[in-house]
């Protein structure tokens, strides 16, 4: 049973006062907050297990390898890896990414073949791919979206064309909230050989993965998004693929003999993580996951999508707020403007009243763009959000409103 | 004209009779309703702050030995803080801006407003003051 007041009990930040009343935190997009046992759990390893991994003979060594590689099979677990080896640490999504655009790129990108992305991307997930473009002398396709905010589907016949090597595209849209058809567009890709890449940044903390049911090639998030720390990230991608992609950063723990010569690269996944892992890190998310099982990850995706829809619902009946991106299917994230106010000025009212909000175009520029504005004030919530936490949001941009006329 | 240091007591004074923050934000956009509209010739790329969460139009004109500005912001609050510190700046010698000693953003508890960190244009504005008034300084050996 889902009891939301001891999920609340769970998270120390929560109960903070910053002005007046504990923090509504709803920028849970940009980063979500850490359950005690995270925090604890954390302070534990580096009080008592702090040690390089895979090098030392010593005890500790050992104890911090264990860890690190215990942490990598949660992962594998989480999102129903077929291999442990297939999970990469790295630091976030962002590496995640780049890693994948400049090791794929190596490997299978020519010049005159084409990347596809989509209009409703984060920077992180165009930037790279313009990078390997500009680098290859490939090119960078964009498939549309409608004024929903959704993924024009019917315009992939077009846009991916014989000479498109790869597909990257969101799970969920952080600036939108839209939820994108991904096993549909995997098979479409499927169908003609291309491999798709999921920014799960946004969709992993909210939404089921199987990335074998999925049969996704790459699935990418970050571990502060999903209530483990900073500094960590995973990159799932199949062993066909990562078996053929060049190591993307060259140092220690990644070779397997080294001469002035020739060096002779480590086993997957050990060839991806080069240099002194963030292991600490690695252990912290492996005890985020844990903690989301141990409370029950259908009852929080449950709980969360009563929240969400509360939420919506009761944002679209304010006459005076536009809620930017009306998908069918959304999650998580509700984007808008209050009359003509500026997203800024909100944003700056609501913290004034306790409330923690995003402002500005949120790394996707493009996005913004399309649908003609400078930005949005977006709110993101948690499973720990409260359906009181929305009720004095409504109220708070009420004020808002009323301040500004 | 008043000094520098003369303005900035004022406003300190002014904001002490404000109460809670309601008061102070709406005394900020009434500030900011009151600012002189920006000359439209001056509406361009050149003189555009981009901020990440605002943007900032900064111009100056010089004459007479003094300096002085237009802005404008599509932020209502970013641009009540632009009305404060073109009371601060505006009409003043190249000089007196390099020499001057801000505090009084600090001391009306809107520092926030003006920390590197925050990407509203501010911090570059108050950048771009300094350097039109070393450019003038330069250009007339003041």
């Amino acid at each position: 049973m889902f009891d939301i007041q001891k999920v609340r009990n769970d998270f120390p930040l929560l109960q903070n006062t910053i002005y007046k009343r504990p923090v509504v935190y709803l920028d849970n997009a940009a980063t979500t907050q850490k359950p005690r046992i995270v925090i604890d759990n954390t302070a534990e390893y580096l009080s008592k297990y702090n040690s390089n991994i895979h090098r030392g003979v010593h005890y500790l060594s050992e104890k911090m390898t264990e860890a690190y590689e215990s942490a990598r099979q949660t992962v594998k677990n989480f999102i129903g890896a077929a291999h442990h080896h297939e999970i990469i640490f790295t630091s976030g999504t962002t590496e995640s990414i780049n890693l994948v655009a400049f090791s794929f790129g190596e490997a299978f990108v020519e010049a005159g073949d084409e990347i596809v992305v989509s209009q409703m991307e984060h920077h992180s997930n165009i930037v790279p791919w313009q990078m390997l473009c500009e680098r290859k002398n490939a090119h960078l396709k964009v498939l549309p979206i409608t004024y929903t905010g959704e993924l024009n589907m019917t315009a992939l016949t077009s846009v991916v064309t014989n000479r498109t090597k790869l597909i990257a595209i969101t799970h969920v849209s952080n600036s939108l909230g839209t939820i994108n058809p991904i096993k549909e567009m995997i098979q479409f890709a499927h169908a003609r050989s291309i491999p798709v890449l999921i920014d799960g940044a946004q969709g992993i903390q909210h939404q089921p993965v199987n990335v074998q049911e999925l049969d996704c090639d790459f699935y990418v998030f970050s571990g502060h998004k999903i209530y483990g720390p900073t500094g960590i990230g995973v990159l799932y991608g199949k062993e066909k693929w990562l078996e053929k992609m060049p190591p993307y950063k060259g140092g220690g723990d990644m070779i397997k003999t080294v001469t002035f010569e020739k060096t002779i690269y480590n086993d997957l996944p050990f060839k991806f993580e080069a240099g002194t892992t963030n292991f600490i890190g690695a252990v912290g998310l492996a005890t985020a996951l844990r903690y989301l099982n141990d409370i029950g990850r259908a009852d929080i995706l449950k709980y969360e999508e009563e929240l969400y829809s509360y939420a919506l619902q009761k944002m679209q009946t304010i006459d005076y707020v536009r809620i930017i991106g009306t998908a069918e299917h959304k999650t998580s994230i509700i984007s808008f403007l209050l009359q003509n106010i500026h997203p800024f000025d909100t944003g700056m009212m609501l913290d004034k009243m306790d409330i923690a909000v995003r402002t500005g175009n949120h790394c996707t520029q493009p996005l913004m763009k399309f649908f003609g504005i400078e930005g949005t004030v977006r709110v993101s919530f948690a499973f720990y959000n409260t359906i009181e936490e929305v009720d004095y949001l409504v109220e708070s941009l009420k004020k808002v409103k009323q301040l500004f006329s | 004209m008043k000094s520098i240091e003369e303005i900035q007591h004022e406003i300190v004074e002014e904001f002490e009779n404000l109460g809670d923050w309601v008061e102070k934000y709406n005394y900020l956009m009434e500030l900011a309703k009151s600012l002189p509209p920006l000359d439209e010739k001056y509406r361009k790329k050149e003189n555009l702050i981009e901020g990440c969460q605002s943007q900032v139009w900064l111009a100056a004109e010089y004459s007479d030995g003094k300096l002085y500005f237009q802005a404008d912001s599509d932020a209502l609050i970013t641009k009540g803080i632009i009305a404060l510190l073109l009371k601060v700046f505006s009409g003043q010698t190249p000089n007196d801006i390099l020499n001057a000693n801000i505090w009084f953003i600090d001391k009306i508890g809107l520092s926030a407003h003006l920390s590197p960190t925050r990407s509203n244009g501010l911090v570059s504005m108050l950048k771009q003051i300094r350097m039109y008034a070393l450019a003038y300084k330069t250009k007339f050996n003041l």
